[in-house]
């Protein structure tokens, strides 16, 4: 799979309190969890995600809370990709359970510009920024992580593992 | 030790680090803010019954007693699916606590338990010698149903505690410390192992207070071996079997760090990340609106007493809000017997039925733009117990109860 979008770049560090503020959490629906989506850390988030699809950040992204609402808001809000140099364990776990694509690139996480125009390549492993014209790898990620996601998520990869019993 | 511990719960004789494994869990736990999505997507997977309906244990506690409408629905929505599962620890506002605290008192975690929960805090439970982590509301509804979760096999770090404590200084001040040492992720996928002379003397309190915050160091599990104290604690409470795990001699630690506790002041972490911690007295000219004592990281019975012995017979300084929340009913009730409550209500204090409340920004005090608050809880990140433009100043209990005489970030001594 490839996928060609535009990046809003973040920081080190950024939790699921600014990713999705707890005052939120009294309800599971997705578009309302978007509606809030990053609203502590950047107001003009939802602004930049109409246009831009990919987030690229650096270390431990995610950090703090279990809350799967975080990737569930990133997801709603259209984003398509994270990519950044390390994220907190339970925030790649929640991703990958719910088909979020989650990248670990140090190299484009320390040189993707905001705005840069990147093309993606899932299988290949590459990473094409178009703007500067340069090309980064991605970490590997074990075959049994990829199964879940392209199973679409934990849920549907546990549904055919039962079935499959 | 969690290695073992996973390897035990996978039918395995050796897992090493990296290793990714399906294994089998003891308890699955959940909360008013997870829990709703767990179910949602327990449903979706197609099994009729939890695994286990003793081993799922569902709180509500973060927004309960319900702060508002579309919270009293989230609660309803647990209270419905308990009753249908037919779920022994289901705990009702009444008898309910927070969690962290609530399901060891109860004696629902033993050592040497897997255990997960849908809380990024279930760290705490590695007091007791279980391998117990956090995990998100999808992990949770798949091990509800299936008694199993996938793992990555963490390595270790070891932290060795030595020396003697310093007046007033507890667990949240070791781990406050060894959090500014390494940063928020500078034990990212690892296990922390608490160990050394210094671990030993703490009280089990403080020792679920510190690993309860290894996630605030990146860590997926905090874990401290079992010795006489905790074999104490359970005594009466373990209603079945455990297993004691010890670290084996020659065990290769991804790192270690040895650390004098001697040197180890009362501790302040700043605004705004868990690591921006420093020696309380560098804070005395900090002015605050608020206190809050308790959540799951200090809402126990030593931190009710320690704050009791500096409120006692004094009152808050005026215009402040001071906030107690005891973790539990039990620990509630046991302040009450002891007269902790009584010194709080006249020393100006708000005491709280149990609840998550402030600490995630939830109810039961809220900041408003520009106010700051000293808290016993374990994030300060941005908005974390209000407004965004609001701040939080982590600390242990005897500096929360002093600042909330001084009306600004004080240590005990000045305040006597």
């Amino acid at each position: 799979m490839i996928i060609r979008d535009k990046v809003i770049k973040y920081g080190n560090d950024v939790n699921t309190d600014v990713i999705i503020p707890a005052r939120y959490l009294n309800t599971t629906n997705e578009e309302e969890l978007a509606s809030h989506c990053f609203e502590d850390l950047d107001e003009n988030f939802k602004q930049k995600a109409l246009t831009r699809k990919i987030i690229v950040a650096g270390d431990n992204f995610g950090c703090g809370s279990s809350r799967e609402h975080a990737p569930l808001a990133i997801k709603a809000s259209g984003i398509k990709l994270v990519i950044a140099r390390t994220f907190a364990r339970i925030f790649f776990r929640n991703a990958v359970n719910t088909a979020l694509p989650v990248l670990l690139s140090k190299e484009a996480s320390e040189n993707v510009n905001d705005g840069d125009e990147l093309e993606v390549d899932l299988e290949m492993g590459l990473i094409n920024d178009l703007t500067t014209g340069k090309t980064y790898k991605i970490n590997q990620i074990p075959a049994f992580i990829q199964e879940i996601i392209s199973s679409g998520g934990y849920i549907n990869y546990t549904k055919k593992k039962l079935g499959s019993l | 030790m969690a290695q073992k511990i996973l390897a035990e719960h996978c039918g395995q004789e050796y897992l090493k680090a990296g290793d990714l494994v399906n294994a089998r869990v003891d308890l699955v736990l959940g909360n008013d803010i997870t829990m709703p999505l767990a179910i949602e997507e327990f449903k979706k997977i197609g099994v009729s019954k939890v695994f286990n309906k003793d081993r799922v244990v569902i709180v509500p506690d973060h927004f309960a007693p319900n702060k508002d409408i579309k919270s009293a629905e989230q609660c309803r929505f647990l209270r419905r699916f308990a009753e249908n599962q037919k779920i022994t620890n289901y705990f009702e506002v009444g008898k309910m606590g927070i969690e962290h605290a609530l399901i060891p008192e109860m004696g629902l975690v033993l050592p040497g338990d897997l255990v997960v929960g849908a809380d990024s805090h279930t760290c705490t439970y590695g007091a007791l010698g279980a391998a117990s982590t956090g995990v998100g509301s999808t992990d949770a509804a798949v091990a509800m149903a299936t008694g199993t979760l996938w793992f990555m096999v963490p390595d270790s770090i070891k932290f060795i505690y030595r020396g003697l404590l310093k007046p007033w200084v507890t667990g949240k001040d070791l781990i406050l410390y060894t959090i500014g040492l390494i940063g928020v992720d500078g034990a990212l996928y690892m296990s922390m192992e608490f160990v050394g002379p210094a671990i030993k003397t703490l009280s089990m309190d403080s020792r679920f207070t510190m690993c309860n915050m290894a996630i605030e160091a990146g860590g997926k599990f905090g874990i401290i071996e079992v010795d006489e104290k905790t074999e104490k604690y359970l005594k009466n409470k373990a209603g079945r079997d455990y297993k004691k795990y010890k670290a084996d001699a020659d065990v290769h630690y991804y790192k270690t760090y040895d650390i004098d506790c001697s040197k180890i002041d009362l501790q302040v972490s700043a605004p705004h990340l868990p690591s921006n911690a420093g020696n309380a007295r560098d804070c005395r000219n900090i002015k605050i609106d608020q206190v809050v004592i308790g959540s799951c990281t200090n809402g126990r019975m030593e931190d009710l007493k320690i704050a009791f012995e500096i409120l006692k017979g004094k009152k808050v300084s005026k215009n402040i809000r001071v906030i107690i929340i005891p973790a539990t009913q039990n620990i509630y009730l046991a302040a009450l017997n002891k007269g902790y409550i009584k010194a709080f209500i006249e020393s100006g204090c708000a005491v709280s039925t149990p609840t998550c409340g402030p600490c995630l920004g939830g109810h039961m005090g809220i900041l408003a733009e520009g106010e700051r608050a000293i808290s016993t809880t374990n994030r300060n990140f941005v908005g974390r117990m209000g407004h965004p433009k609001s701040e939080v100043y982590l600390s242990g209990p005897a500096v929360a109860a002093a600042s909330a005489i001084a009306g600004r970030i004080a240590v005990p001594e000045e305040v006597f």
